[in-house]
């Protein structure tokens, strides 16, 4: 096996894909000459120059309108957003330029274009650049938007979005950049993908199920690790992909374990905690419940920037073992 | 050491400044400015507290007390100092992260702006902003999202139709982040982007060129004429932010340089000194003063309490009743107060 950090895996990953095809290219902010400014992009402008990696100027809403519009005339763009708070200065051309663009044609117009960059919450940046966009984007139809935890799914998730005819919008964690992961043999392949809309079972259990996704995965394993030692058998999925989300699979667990919490660091309102109740409501799954499902999210406030009031702003691995005891009544 | 009186130091004198570069403007800013004893001693203990406050800053973030994202000043200091003596406290300014020079010169406190660097309750934003997100009366932040181009032609378009009377400053410290300037415009001569409206360059490194040239658009704007911009050239001696070292896109030579040639601070010391304005040991007392001033604050800001878990839900709304939030799981109900 190796070992490989969350952003070599990315490096890795667009390198393999700048390399196949050369209508991939990469844009944005510092990702060239200042290698990335969390250096995902570390070493790529050496090699691929110019034309394949381009700086641009501090312009979110036009640069995304130029990828949007370099994807429209066949070539396949990966657009990055410094944090993906910043997308909200492009929003209206990830959403309406890139997103409905394929119905809106009637398919006479395809956008194979990927949006990628860190979300979510880092340490001590503050409310304006801690925000989590799973809910907004996984609202909208047209978008493919995937949350990788490991190293592995990192590195397998954005190939398969670069190869993806649709825009994708690929949520990264600045936290989970360092982070070191093992990876499987196949996993060094250059044509080795992972199929975004189907989560993965990360940890097999029978009296509950956790699903989360991104940097809440390690939590949730964290706490799994905790529980186990009280006898109580956590099942923890990953998600993977947060639109299409893969139902199913939380469905099968659920009508396992008969219990359901999902973990999350973005807000609570509309999002993808509550996605999931209502969808379960909706299914098979709903019968097999013996309790309410329970939603551990970020507290429903800006970020404060002090840090006695940051790390109680998210949820931790007390909370997430706090609410499965909950939720199994014990 | 030798006592002199007051009587000893010249009052006030008249100082040549560079001529500022014009876009549609008939007249420009005056080259002959007159500055006073007590005006020169104010803008340099000004500019020496806000040098020596980032580079506390800088210690603190390397020992880790103050987290995420630090954008510092120093080399700046010219800027926020000359402008803020070209208008008043009761005009309204508004910036973007590089904001902890004017979080001072607008009237927050050594003390305070610390308190809120190390995330205490004795913070300006009580610890919850940080950074980036410093207020206080008529001043509008610290804001951390720039949204570069765009949004700012559309402003230059609003402000001129309604003949709004904004000064649009824009510091040009050479880099966005790694990138250069030439880099990242088409044009670099920001002072004429507003196109319609008038605009000034200005060496943004000398405090007496940024005030005259801020009474100059202050004036022109509190006359009814609209919109003006000013691009200040200046230069920053930190990287980007603490996580940028500042030498991957640009010599320490030049930074050198800058640092010899042209610092804010150096050139108003020259200048008081060789008009006989203050000697060498009031200078070096205020130092002195500063230096405490600064150690005190930092003192106070790192062995301030963190503000309390009670307050974590506070100020959502602004005059609403008190509501509940949720807590990170269902069973956790927060207070929020106005």
């Amino acid at each position: 096996t190796f070992r490989v950090t969350v952003r070599d895996a990315l490096n890795q990953a667009m390198d393999e894909e700048l390399e196949r095809d050369e209508r991939v290219f990469l844009l944005g902010e510092e990702v060239a000459q200042y290698d990335g400014a969390y250096k995902v992009s570390r070493g790529l402008w050496k090699k691929y120059g110019d034309k394949r990696i381009i700086d641009t100027p501090i312009t979110e809403m036009g640069f995304a309108g130029i990828a949007v519009g370099a994807a429209m005339a066949g070539l396949r763009p990966i657009c990055e957003f410094m944090t993906f708070n910043f997308s909200m200065q492009a929003i209206d051309q990830v959403i309406n330029s890139a997103a409905k663009t394929y119905y809106m044609s009637a398919g006479q117009q395809s956008v194979p274009i990927v949006f990628r960059g860190p979300n979510g919450a880092s340490a001590g940046v503050a409310a304006q650049h801690s925000q989590c966009f799973a809910a907004w984007y996984g609202h909208c139809p047209g978008l493919k938007v995937v949350s990788p935890w490991s190293a592995e799914d990192a590195k397998g998730l954005l190939k398969s979005a670069i190869r993806d005819d649709n825009p994708v919008v690929f949520l990264e964690n600045e936290l989970m950049y360092g982070v070191p992961f093992e990876m499987s043999e196949e996993s060094q392949s250059k044509d080795f993908t992972i199929p975004i809309g189907k989560a993965k079972v990360e940890r097999q259990g029978n009296h509950i199920t956790l699903v989360t996704h991104s940097r809440y995965v390690s939590h949730c394993l964290d706490a799994a690790a905790v529980l186990a030692k009280e006898g109580i058998e956590c099942e923890v999925i990953n998600l993977r992909t947060i639109r299409p989300l893969d139902v199913e699979s939380i469905e099968t667990s659920v009508m396992k374990t008969n219990h359901l919490v999902t973990v999350e660091g973005g807000w609570p309102q509309y999002g993808v905690g509550a996605e999931i109740c209502a969808r379960i409501m909706e299914g098979p799954a709903f019968n097999y419940l013996d309790a309410p499902v329970t939603r551990v999210t970020g507290v429903d406030i800006p970020m404060p920037y002090a840090k006695i009031l940051e790390d109680n702003s998210v949820p931790q691995i007390k909370d997430v073992i706090f609410s499965v005891k909950k939720t199994l009544n014990v | 050491m030798s006592v002199r009186s007051y009587a000893d130091f010249t009052t006030q004198a008249t100082f040549e400044i560079k001529k500022c570069d014009v876009h549609k403007l008939d007249e420009a800013p005056a080259t002959q400015v007159v500055m006073t004893r007590d005006e020169g001693l104010q803008y340099y203990r000004t500019m020496q507290t806000m040098r020596r406050m980032e580079l506390k800053a800088d210690q603190l973030y390397k020992q880790k007390i103050i987290r995420g994202f630090c954008h510092l000043y120093d080399g700046q200091e010219a800027c926020a100092v000359g402008i803020e003596g070209g208008i008043t406290l009761s005009d309204h300014l508004i910036t973007a992260y590089r904001a902890h020079g004017y979080t001072y010169t607008r009237g927050g406190t050594v003390k305070e702006i610390m308190a809120e660097l190390t995330g205490r309750r004795g913070g300006i934003a009580k610890g919850k902003g940080g950074s980036m997100h410093m207020y206080c009366k008529n001043f509008y932040g610290g804001n951390g999202i720039v949204g570069a181009q765009g949004q700012i032609f559309e402003t230059y378009n609003m402000a001129a139709l309604w003949k709004l009377p904004a000064i649009f400053v824009c510091e040009n410290n050479r880099y966005g982040m790694g990138t250069s300037v030439e880099r990242a415009s088409a044009s670099t001569d920001y002072y004429k982007r507003g196109d319609y409206i008038p605009g000034l360059r200005v060496d943004g490194m000398d405090v007496l060129c940024v005030r005259e040239a801020t009474r100059f658009a202050a004036d022109h704007c509190r006359s009814g004429k609209g919109p003006i911009l000013m691009e200040l050239q200046t230069y920053r001696y930190h990287g980007h932010s603490m996580s940028d070292p500042g030498v991957s896109y640009r010599t320490r030579e030049e930074i050198q340089e800058v640092r010899g040639k042209s610092d804010p601070i150096s050139l108003l010391k020259d200048r008081m000194l060789s008009n006989n304005m203050a000697s060498v040991e009031e200078l070096k007392e205020i130092d002195v003063e500063v230096r405490k001033e600064i150690e005190d604050a930092a003192q106070f800001a790192t062995t301030d309490p963190e503000p309390p878990l009670e307050e974590l839900c506070n100020h959502i709304f602004y005059n609403d009743p008190p509501l509940e939030v949720r807590g990170t799981n269902p069973w956790t109900k927060l207070k929020s107060v106005s």
